[in-house]
């Protein structure tokens, strides 16, 4: 009975570790899709958490919050486009300046406005996103097997677990099913194709990037008011990259995205799990070895795992119309 | 003569004063009409006072070298790009097509040479791209279904609706850019070198399939520098240089020669005048030589022959018969299965690691036929490529360090020598145009003076003036006594340029024959169907 629970808690802890790469990832995906390469999901992802914590803060709202944390990832995202489509600079000089802009950003706001060290006051739990009941939960809490599983992980995530879960088929819909989708593939596969028949390359991509905005400012609204009550600095550690991982790893799809994320997220949740906890055989493992561990793998599924990951193929070049 | 039948009205006044008088009667049949185009790209006049008119229900050719300005001329009339100064008119309207939406609008399709199709699309994706009916594709996909199953009964333009671009042979592709036009409504269809890309029998289709708009109504632009093309499917044909029109012909009136001479301005041959063959020791020797792709089919099977000193062997062939792997298990790229190979009495270790450089240093030159990826570093100065290969010789050396004095000296002697344009040995490869990037490949192996020189499709891509040049080159080359491998798709080259022909069919040397054996034997053992009834 004890490995169930142990079983159910690390499930539920996958979950909660992989909604904010889950909506980084398909972040990236409408971005990449477009063509427009960003490796800055990471200071976007960052800036969202920042903005929405110090929101938050100041105004008691958690709505608030996640409207400034949305607002700014999709401001830094214009500033990816206006970098890298108007003017056709280099997409990763210019998603690498986002993340050194957001990292070093966030801690100086921070400090002239809130003077804690670059962290935002710990907020109360009206001002966060916090864990939402299922209906039917309770009463089904002791049913075997049925109720661990829907009481025990599924229930009690916050409103933008939720909400990045279901981004998966809708952003599926959107990209098979809708005009836009049908231009935004195409137009990270061969713009010069979308251009003759008529159709802006430009706004498409800058629509593509917004859509990346909105999705990194939840992302990091989501780690600061659900996963944390505020902002510390430098709090998305590398998350922003395992996203863009995980995408390769997806081969660019949604769905498969998900699954990407949520391996992920086991393993973050599993390497929490497993500190300190002798395992057999091998004994007790050092922490910083169960804390590499999704690092490690991330290197060994993209050096060969994953078969070919043919990315768009129009991605990372700014179109140019040809003489 | 009704001149209202003649399909060029160039008006020779510009277009405020000219257009207007008695013109209405000759406008009426114009389908579109350009009237004093300019456009410059910074210091370049791409072109310059076109005034065009093409008689709808006809089809138009538009001939010129690389360069001469025909594909801005057609990108300005899709919209692609705005003209500098000047009128269009469709159907008699002056029209401003700032976009290439508003040229689809106004009826005007294009075939790109490069096709516009999205490769991991299936056609119908690629068909409702820009013209899909709402914001949701299920509608689009059903409507354009029915509209294909339409286009294809009336035109006889078969292609899966299903399947996916990628996989489709490029004729098949080429067909669903013309679909693409159609769907879109298109009554004007320019294709832009449509053939470039195509074997001869695709080739065939597609001018079976223009001919057949062309009695529906449509009226069709086709822009190309094959002027045997222009013979054989064209109502009018009009002539650019230099970015201007210099002469429109009825094709029934004129002949290729006259047009060669229109698009470079002075007399070509299209056939080198050539002497007597000299040939004497074996050069090269090929004996069953057996190579695979890299999917392990077999590509090259069991082909033996020899090439003497003094002679041009030349090898045809429908392209994808085994030439291309041919020539690179003899220049030492690829390794053969089996078989042997020897220059100069000595033997190129074909089956094993056969090293380039070192049959450079043998004497055996090789310009390969895909200049882009394996004859030159696009990104590299001229000066750079023009002694690629080369550039441990000691002349370029001085020291461990090259000797840019010298190989800048060298490179602009070889400009010279060679006609290359535009003569800066510091201008970046890419920049120059194809028959200018094939010369800098010719002129490095040329003026090493190999012994053995081996030529893939020497003059693909290549204006006809250009073609003239390399002809001359390769004959003088077989003159000064040195052995001459080509292989080429153009017939026409191989039989002009070679003293013995092989034809080549299914990875075998089909049979051997004199250049002067007509077009259709040898198009027949191209085929493989002499083989096949002497079996």
């Amino acid at each position: 009975m004890e490995a169930l629970d142990i079983a159910a808690n690390v499930l539920s802890s996958t979950i909660r570790l992989s909604v904010p790469l889950l909506l980084a990832c398909l972040a990236g995906l409408y971005s990449e899709r477009s063509g427009v390469f960003d490796i800055g999901l990471e200071g976007k992802m960052l800036a969202g958490a920042f903005a929405g914590a110090a929101a938050a803060a100041v105004t008691g709202s958690a709505w608030l919050g996640l409207s400034a944390a949305i607002l700014v990832a999709v401001a830094l995202a214009l500033v990816h486009g206006f970098a890298s489509i108007t003017h056709r600079g280099n997409q990763i000089v210019s998603g690498v300046a986002i993340n050194f802009v957001a990292a070093g950003a966030t801690i100086i706001l921070g400090q002239a406005w809130f003077h804690q060290g670059g962290r935002t006051p710990s907020l109360p739990g009206t001002a966060r996103f916090g864990a939402i009941t299922l209906p039917g939960a309770e009463a089904v809490r002791d049913v075997p097997v049925l109720g661990p599983i829907y009481s025990g992980i599924l229930s009690g995530h916050s409103l933008l677990a939720y909400l990045a879960f279901l981004a998966v088929p809708f952003t599926w819909w959107v990209l098979y099913r809708t005009r836009f989708g049908l231009r935004l593939r195409a137009v990270g596969e061969n713009p010069a194709a979308v251009d003759t028949a008529g159709i802006s390359v430009t706004f498409l991509r800058y629509r593509a990037v917004v859509c990346t905005g909105i999705l990194t400012g939840m992302a990091g609204c989501y780690m600061a008011l659900s996963q944390n009550a505020g902002f510390v600095k430098d709090m998305t550690a590398g998350r922003g990259y395992i996203a863009l991982a995980a995408l390769i790893f997806a081969k660019w799809k949604p769905v498969p995205a998900m699954f990407a994320c949520l391996l992920f997220g086991f393993l973050d949740a599993l390497s929490i799990r497993l500190q300190g906890t002798p395992l057999p055989l091998v004994g007790r493992v050092p922490v910083q070895f169960m804390q590499a561990l999704p690092y490690v793998l991330t290197v060994i599924l993209l050096a060969g795992f994953i078969g070919k990951a043919i990315p768009p193929r129009a991605g990372g070049v700014p179109y140019v119309k040809e003489r | 003569m009704d001149l209202s039948r003649v399909g060029f009205v160039a008006p020779p006044i510009p277009a405020e004063s000219g257009a207007d008088k008695g013109a209405g009667r000759l406008m009426a049949e114009a389908a579109i009409e350009l009237i004093g185009i300019d456009k410059n790209f910074g210091p370049v006049r791409a072109n310059r006072d076109i005034n065009l008119a093409v008689e709808r229900g006809t089809i138009l050719g538009i001939v010129g070298e690389n360069g001469a300005g025909k594909s801005t001329l057609m990108s300005i009339l899709y919209g692609f790009y705005q003209a500098d100064a000047g009128e269009i008119r469709v159907a008699g309207k002056p029209v401003a097509i700032r976009t290439p939406n508003d040229a689809i609008a106004l009826g005007i399709g294009m075939v790109h040479q490069h096709f516009m199709l999205v490769e991991n699309f299936s056609v119908l994706e690629n068909i409702i791209l820009g013209a899909e009916a709402g914001g949701l594709l299920k509608g689009s996909i059903a409507r354009a279904r029915a509209e294909l199953a339409r286009l294809e009964r009336e035109y006889g333009l078969e292609v899966d609706p299903d399947a996916l671009v990628e996989e489709l042979p490029v004729g098949l592709q080429q067909r669903v850019e013309i679909l693409k036009a159609l769907y879109r409504g298109a009554e004007i269809l320019i294709l832009d070198e449509p053939t470039g890309v195509l074997t001869p029998a695709e080739a065939d289709h597609l001018f079976r399939i223009l001919a057949q708009l062309k009695q529906q109504g449509k009226t069709i632009v086709l822009i190309t520098h094959k002027l045997r093309e222009i013979m054989a499917i064209t109502d009018n044909v009009a002539v650019m240089r230099q970015g201007t029109i210099v002469a429109t012909r009825r094709t029934a009136e004129t002949t290729m020669e006259e047009l060669a001479e229109l698009m470079v301005g002075r007399r070509v041959l299209l056939r080198v005048e050539k002497g007597e063959a000299n040939p004497g020791a074996v050069k090269l020797s090929v004996r069953g030589l057996t190579v695979e792709d890299s999917r392990g089919v077999t590509m090259v099977d069991d082909v033996s022959f020899d090439v003497r000193a003094g002679e041009i062997v030349g090898i045809a062939g429908v392209a994808g018969n085994g030439q291309s792997e041919l020539l690179e298990a003899i220049a030492g790229t690829r390794r053969a299965v089996s078989g042997s190979v020897t220059l100069d009495g000595g033997a190129i270790a074909v089956t094993g690691h056969a090293d380039p450089g070192e049959l450079r240093d043998r004497g055996l030159a090789h310009v390969p036929e895909d200049r882009h990826h394996v004859g030159l570093v696009l990104p590299f100065e001229e000066n750079e490529n023009s002694i690629l290969g080369y550039h441990d010789k000691p002349a370029y050396l001085k020291g461990p360090l090259l000797d840019t004095g010298a190989i800048l000296a060298d490179a602009e002697d070889k400009i010279k020598k060679y006609d290359i344009r535009p003569p800066n040995p510091r201008l970046r490869t890419a920049n120059f145009s194809g028959g200018n990037q094939q010369k800098i490949v010719l002129a490095r192996e040329i003026e090493q003076d190999p012994a053995v020189l081996i030529v893939g499709q020497p003059t693909r891509g290549v204006d006809v003036g250009a073609i003239e040049f390399i002809h001359r080159r390769l004959i003088a080359m077989r003159d000064a006594g040195k052995a001459v491998l080509v292989v080429s798709v153009e017939l026409d080259e191989i039989r002009s340029l070679s003293d013995r022909v092989l034809v080549m069919c299914g990875g075998r040397i089909a049979g051997e024959r004199s250049p002067e054996t007509s077009e259709g034997e040898l198009g027949l053992l191209m085929a493989g169907v002499e083989q096949e009834a002497a079996e």
